[in-house]
């Protein structure tokens, strides 16, 4: 009997595991872990749910017996019962069990989560030996800032995968909070502090998501709210450590190669470089980094973190952002810009590269 | 004395209305009031669900979706489901504990009025400039970015409305401690009454912090102080605590009025008495006091740590015993029970599995490490609907239609409150069951679009369609309400026939006194007990004598008035010169008010025996 019910247990544990894993994407879906952290999510989630599902089958039963066997019938009056200790004790001895079942594993999630030690640890060049990444949130574009390699990107995020990335997150405007679904759950970036955590990208899952992850913010922080996505670019280390190297390499703003690029660069010094970096050095204050830097904005994956990433959607974004982001900070700010204008920045943009 | 039986003209019943004391018409107020908020509410929701049909539509805007998305969960809690529960609260508590009326029968009135015009103060937003557009929580650090008056709205409206549900609260609480007729032990109090208890209880700690978070919120828009602005050494963590302080228990302000209607629906249709009713009792004060426990549960992602996180954690799991211990003693009031599907037992029969699925995705989410991926998302969407709708609102229909007779005198139509339901029902779980499966996708709440290509499509165009079945369920309600009004039939002192608490044993509606004879109270469910050894009613408790009432007063009806007009006066102080005289006029409509009420003496009246006994004789009410 007792082995028959493990299995049972079982059977529903494997059974949960296999429908919740058919849903969505796997580059966007917390169902399609990609990492330790969303993968012991998952697993936690698949326990509660296997335990939530055992629970709903025995009420059920008994549900589907009282409203099929004890029908009015006919005028009789059913004897009154007070109640019945035994019954009573069961049914509360019960679910603190299957409750101690689902608090341990998650007391030991929620401290593994929250170990950040080795990102506290300095070694002598005053760095860390594990990645750390500083995330700034803004109202709806997102700042990587990487302190021990000293450069900064914005909306699409590079990590190494199989090794844990640590990151630092706050907010410079209003609280945001910053999720990867399919990578792990996510932590707010908070006004007043710094959180921390950790997230680590499984290799071959991000192969299966392209290398891909969407990212979100999830607190409601205006408008665009909906719209403040990021983009999350997992690759090998070598790969990492060569993008770095590539990003570390531009001490100067890249020169235009073609006539109209280097129209699109003049305006772009002009109207433009007030706000947006195309310099990856962390050198200017965070107060200065007012937009998002476009250093490597050519090899991004998205516009405006929705737009798909070509020409034409470049164009219509610095035409109108309001009409793709509505309460963004970049409208209005740098006057009207003709079609010609608007053309050539976008040739000078879509061609600002550091890798060959 | 039987003037309110006669044919009386509007303007005479309009009066009446406005300066009323008595529970049984300030109940028929809330649910008026309730009932319009909730049909607004509801309006918004479909608009959430029509712009959420397909990825990238345009129905709204951004910044017109999230006023919506604000006001449809603003209304929904303060606006609809409170005073919704309030209306059974008045309307039955005081007659299942054999009162004559609350204990504060004029502070009942000037709770009511409070909460109108705090609640027609907030939905003015609509014409004046922009609703509130942070959220129903209204997180500081949004809120204090927000632009124009929207949030000034939201604050003071629900300064203005959350006055009158701490004075609704303190006011059932002493009602139920000393208005109960003799033998009424607290042991034999009805479930509902000792639901409305708890619920006062939680009142009467939980809106303080409220408002306390949002008059600190208003100082720092309106006059200038810093309390949540972290630039300037404030703090925006502080309001997510003080709001959820009040935010968790307010769940259950909601919920346990709804356990206490299932509870006397499923008794009485099942005609056994409660399964386990010291039992029950325990499980409510439990889940009452657990309630202030939990609250940082809403911000495992705000960064507390994980020793915080853990404790929450394990206290919000140990939440589900007594939830559970309810449900099935619930279900064994059933078992070996004579069911009989009426409407409003329909309703507690749909409400079992919903509110067990709601109540198994709260544990799912007390685990913190798995919170994480759903906080935020819609599946807590889906969890939350799932009580509310699935706990409060079955409740609050099911309510309906037990009580309906009792308030009004008419049953409403069976049949269609069982056409009602099965829409309703289906419509539901149609729109909710998925959310949990879109939150999980990776869909964050509170979004106003979605992109193509995220394979949520499907899932938020079932969404809809349920939404519109919901719609349509309210529409067949109200259908039933307009054919129910215009009926003349009357009903009996217990139209159910199987009646079991106090409530039963008078007319319906019951006459202004109530109680002719204070009932004398042998047992739990006192009226069926005389029922079962043949009697037609009560053994009274007391000789036939004067009865005692409370003049009807237009006072409550200018205090909150005044409240009113000094709300515009203080948010507008700034942009308008004619503000600071507003604010200082409403002020003085209000202590005015409240002067005149304590210089003028007024001792009520008397209802004389020998009228009471002409009632009696002439019996064309019983």
């Amino acid at each position: 009997m007792k082995r028959l019910a493990k299995w049972r247990l079982l059977t529903i544990f494997a059974i949960m595991a296999l429908v919740l894993a058919g849903c969505g994407e796997p580059y966007l879906s917390a169902l399609k872990p990609a990492g330790e952290v969303a993968k012991t999510q998952f697993n936690l989630m698949i326990l509660a749910t296997s335990i939530m599902v055992g629970v709903i089958l025995v009420v059920t039963v008994i549900f589907v017996i009282v409203l099929i066997r004890f029908r009015r019938k006919d005028d009789r009056i059913p004897k009154q019962v007070e109640g019945s200790h035994k019954l009573e004790i069961i049914w509360t001895v019960i679910p603190i069990i299957l409750l101690l079942i689902l608090a341990v594993p998650t007391v030991a999630a929620t401290f593994n989560f929250a170990d950040v030690s080795p990102m506290e640890k300095k070694n002598k060049e005053g760095k860390t030996d594990v990645l750390v990444v500083n995330v700034r949130a803004n109202l709806y574009w997102w700042e990587f800032e990487y302190p021990n390699e000293g450069i900064i990107t914005s909306q699409d995020l590079v990590v190494p995968t199989g090794e844990r990335v640590y990151f630092n997150l706050k907010s410079s405007d209003v609280k945001h909070s910053f999720w990867i679904p399919a990578v792990g759950g996510k932590l707010d970036n908070n006004t007043e502090n710094i959180n921390k955590f950790w997230l680590e990208f499984d290799p071959e899952k991000s192969n299966e998501a392209g290398n891909l992850f969407y990212g979100k913010c999830a607190e409601l922080c205006g408008p665009s709210h909906a719209l403040m996505d990021f983009k999350v670019k997992a690759v090998s280390r070598e790969e990492f450590d060569k993008w770095v190297k590539d990003m570390q390499s531009v001490k100067e703003p890249e020169k235009a190669q073609t006539d109209l690029a280097r129209e699109g660069q003049e305006i772009f010094n002009k109207s433009c470089i007030g706000c947006h970096a195309v310099t990856p050095a962390n050198t200017t204050p965070e107060a200065a980094r007012q937009a998002p830097n476009l250093t490597n904005f050519g090899e991004r994956s998205r516009i405006a973190g929705v737009l798909e990433h070509n020409k034409e959607e470049l164009r219509n974004w610095i035409k109108d952002p309001e009409a793709y982001k509505p309460g963004n900070k970049m409208t209005g700010t740098y006057g009207q810009l003709t079609d010609h204008q608007i053309d050539a920045l976008a040739e000078y943009l879509m061609n600002l590269k550091v890798q060959d | 004395m039987s003037t309110y039986a006669q044919k009386r003209g509007f303007g005479a019943v309009l009066w009446d209305y406005l300066t009323t004391v008595d529970h049984k018409k300030i109940a028929i107020l809330y649910l008026i009031a309730g009932g319009f908020f909730f049909l607004l509410g509801g309006l918004e929701a479909l608009f959430i669900r029509i712009q959420l049909a397909v990825p990238n539509n345009d129905f709204v805007n951004a910044g017109l979706f999230n006023e919506i998305m604000t006001m449809h969960g603003t209304t929904m809690i303060f606006l609809a489901a409170m005073p919704l529960v309030f209306a059974f609260i008045n309307a039955i508590m005081p007659l299942q504990i054999g009162a004559r009326d609350v204990a504060f029968p004029f502070i009942n009135a000037l709770g009511f009025w409070l909460f109108l015009f705090g609640g027609l103060f907030l939905n003015l937003s609509w014409f004046l400039g922009g609703a509130p557009d942070a959220g129903w929580t209204s997180y500081a650090s949004l809120s204090l970015a927000s632009e124009g008056h929207g949030i000034d709205f939201y604050t003071l409206g629900l300064q203005i409305s959350g006055f009158g549900t701490l004075m609704g609260g303190i006011n059932f609480l002493v009602t139920i401690i000393n208005m109960r007729a003799p033998g009424m032990t607290y042991m034999r109090m009805p479930l509902f009454t000792w639901a409305s208890f708890v619920a006062s209880a939680l009142i009467l700690f939980a809106f303080p912090p409220l408002t306390i978070g949002i008059f600190l919120l208003m100082f720092d828009r309106l006059f200038g102080s810093n309390f949540f602005d972290s630039a300037a050494g404030g703090n925006s963590i502080i309001y997510e605590h003080f709001f959820w302080i009040f935010g968790h228990p307010e769940v259950y302000i909601l919920i346990l009025p709804a356990f206490g209607i299932f509870s006397e629906v499923i008794s009485t249709f099942s005609r056994k008495r409660l399964f386990g009713y010291s039992s029950m009792v325990f499980a409510l004060v439990l889940i009452g006091f657990l309630g202030f426990m939990v609250w940082a549960h809403h911000m495992f992602t705000t960064g507390m740590g994980p020793i915080a996180n853990a404790i929450f954690a394990v206290a919000t799991m140990a939440i589900a015993v007594p939830t559970g211990i309810k449900i099935f003693n619930w279900l064994f009031t059933m078992w070996g029970g004579s069911i009989k599907f009426t409407t409003p037992m329909l309703w507690a029969v749909g409400f079992i599995p919903s509110f067990v699925m709601g109540g198994v995705t709260g544990v799912m989410l007390a685990s913190a490490a798995a919170d994480y991926q759903y906080h935020d998302t819609y599946f807590v969407v889906a969890h939350f609907h799932y009580v509310i709708v699935g706990g409060v609102v079955f409740g609050l229909f099911a309510g309906a239609h037990f009580y309906w007779p009792k308030m009004f005198g008419k049953m409403l139509n069976e049949f269609l409150g069982k056409i009602t339901f099965v829409l309703f029902f289906t419509g539901f779980h149609l729109t909710f069951f998925v959310q949990h499966f879109l939150g999980l996708m990776g869909m964050p709440r509170r979004v106003f679009t979605f992109l193509p290509g995220q394979g949520l499509d499907t899932g938020n165009f079932i969404s809809t369609i349920g939404a519109l079945l919901m719609a349509a369920a309210v529409i067949v309600l109200l259908l039933n309400i307009v054919i129910s009004s215009v009926k003349k039939q009357k009903v009996g002192n217990d139209p159910w026939e199987d009646g079991r608490t106090l409530e039963w044993a008078i007319p319906s509606p019951p006459p202004f006194y109530n109680f002719k004879q204070l009932p004398l109270v042998r047992g739990l469910d006192a009226y069926w007990l005389e029922k079962m050894e043949g009697k037609k009613g009560m053994v009274p408790a007391e000789p036939l004598g004067d009865i005692h009432m409370p003049n009807s007063s237009f006072v409550p009806f200018m205090i909150s008035l005044g409240l009113f007009i000094a709300a515009f006066g203080a948010m507008y102080r700034a942009d308008y010169s004619w503000g600071l005289p507003v604010f200082i006029i409403g002020l003085a409509v209000t202590f005015g008010s409240m002067a005149f009420r304590s210089i003028k003496d007024d001792h009520g009246f008397h209802i004389h025996k020998e009228d009471l006994i002409d009632d009696n004789k002439k019996g064309v009410k019983a």
